[in-house]
């Protein structure tokens, strides 16, 4: 195995002539929350990583369990790991020039201002329909300045497209089904999980580029 | 007439809690845009959609 890290000039060089040097140079300069690092929003922080976004803030309390490996991006060496610890050395060993700012915590009503102060792109990747209603309904109503990219609805084996991208207004998108949750029988597998948090990943790497239509 | 999520009703009022009741959504996984603006969750106890007004009720339900 080359165990030999490329340095970050070759790593650069290499996602410029695939992207352009002028979408390179965007994702680079970009920085976007991820909240909660589930089936969404781990798939959503390497997609992101692997796109060249240059400062990922990623923010989950949870640790990863057995449970959570068929649809998370985990292997069974971080069961036991913060999901925030197990989910940034995956990137480290994608591109370790990426700036990771981690949170191992929930989100309250109290943490939540100060949380996302500095992030103007805020991804809602949670479990919890409460949390999603909270944290959209929170940044949407004191936050003019930031976009929101929230998901419901992509549970079970349902038709893959039934999945889409919506704009609710200028800075609020939703991507899912909007109604497969989870029920005996339905549970979350990982390609509709997957299919979502694609979604949600474009829908951020677009906004980066000033893409805002859907 | 009044346009709540694409389905058109003809009333002059519709108070949102009774919507709400009568459709089994539960207020505290929505959001709520109202003619373009995200309506603030302190307002959902009192607000009364009139006449014209176009409504998009949004429901968070679980899993990710």
């Amino acid at each position: 195995m080359n165990t030999k890290i490329p340095d970050k000039n070759e790593i650069d060089n290499v996602l410029s002539l695939r992207h352009t040097q002028e979408v390179f140079e965007k994702l680079k300069e970009a920085r976007v929350a991820v909240a909660g690092l589930g089936g969404l929003g781990s798939n959503i922080s390497l997609m992101l990583a692997r796109s060249g976004v240059g400062t990922l803030h990623l923010i989950d309390f949870d640790e990863v369990d057995l449970s959570n490996l068929n649809r998370q991006q985990y292997f069974i060496c971080h069961l036991g790991t913060y999901k925030t610890e197990a989910i940034k050395e995956e990137i480290s060993r994608i591109n370790p020039y990426i700036n990771v700012i981690t949170d191992c915590v929930k989100v309250t009503d109290e943490n939540i201002d100060s949380l996302f102060k500095d992030d103007n792109i805020i991804c809602e990747a949670f479990d919890d329909p409460d949390c999603k209603a909270m944290l959209v309904n929170h940044i949407l109503e004191t936050r003019k300045d930031a976009y929101i990219v929230a998901a419901s609805g992509m549970a079970g084996v349902e038709k893959s497209n039934t999945i889409i991208t919506r704009k609710i207004t200028d800075r609020f998108y939703l991507c899912g089904d909007g109604t497969n949750t989870v029920v005996k029988g339905n549970g979350l597998m990982s390609p509709r999980v997957t299919i979502c948090a694609a979604h949600q990943a474009n829908t951020i790497l677009r906004i980066i580029l000033g893409k805002y239509d859907i | 007439m009044i346009c709540i999520n694409g389905e058109k009703f003809e009333k002059d009022e519709i108070v949102l809690l009774d919507y709400l009741e009568t459709n089994r959504i539960n207020p505290k996984r929505i959001a709520i845009e109202m003619n373009g603006e995200i309506l603030p969750k302190s307002q959902f106890n009192e607000v009364v959609f009139k006449s014209g007004d176009i409504v998009e009720i949004v429901n968070f339900v679980g899993g990710g």
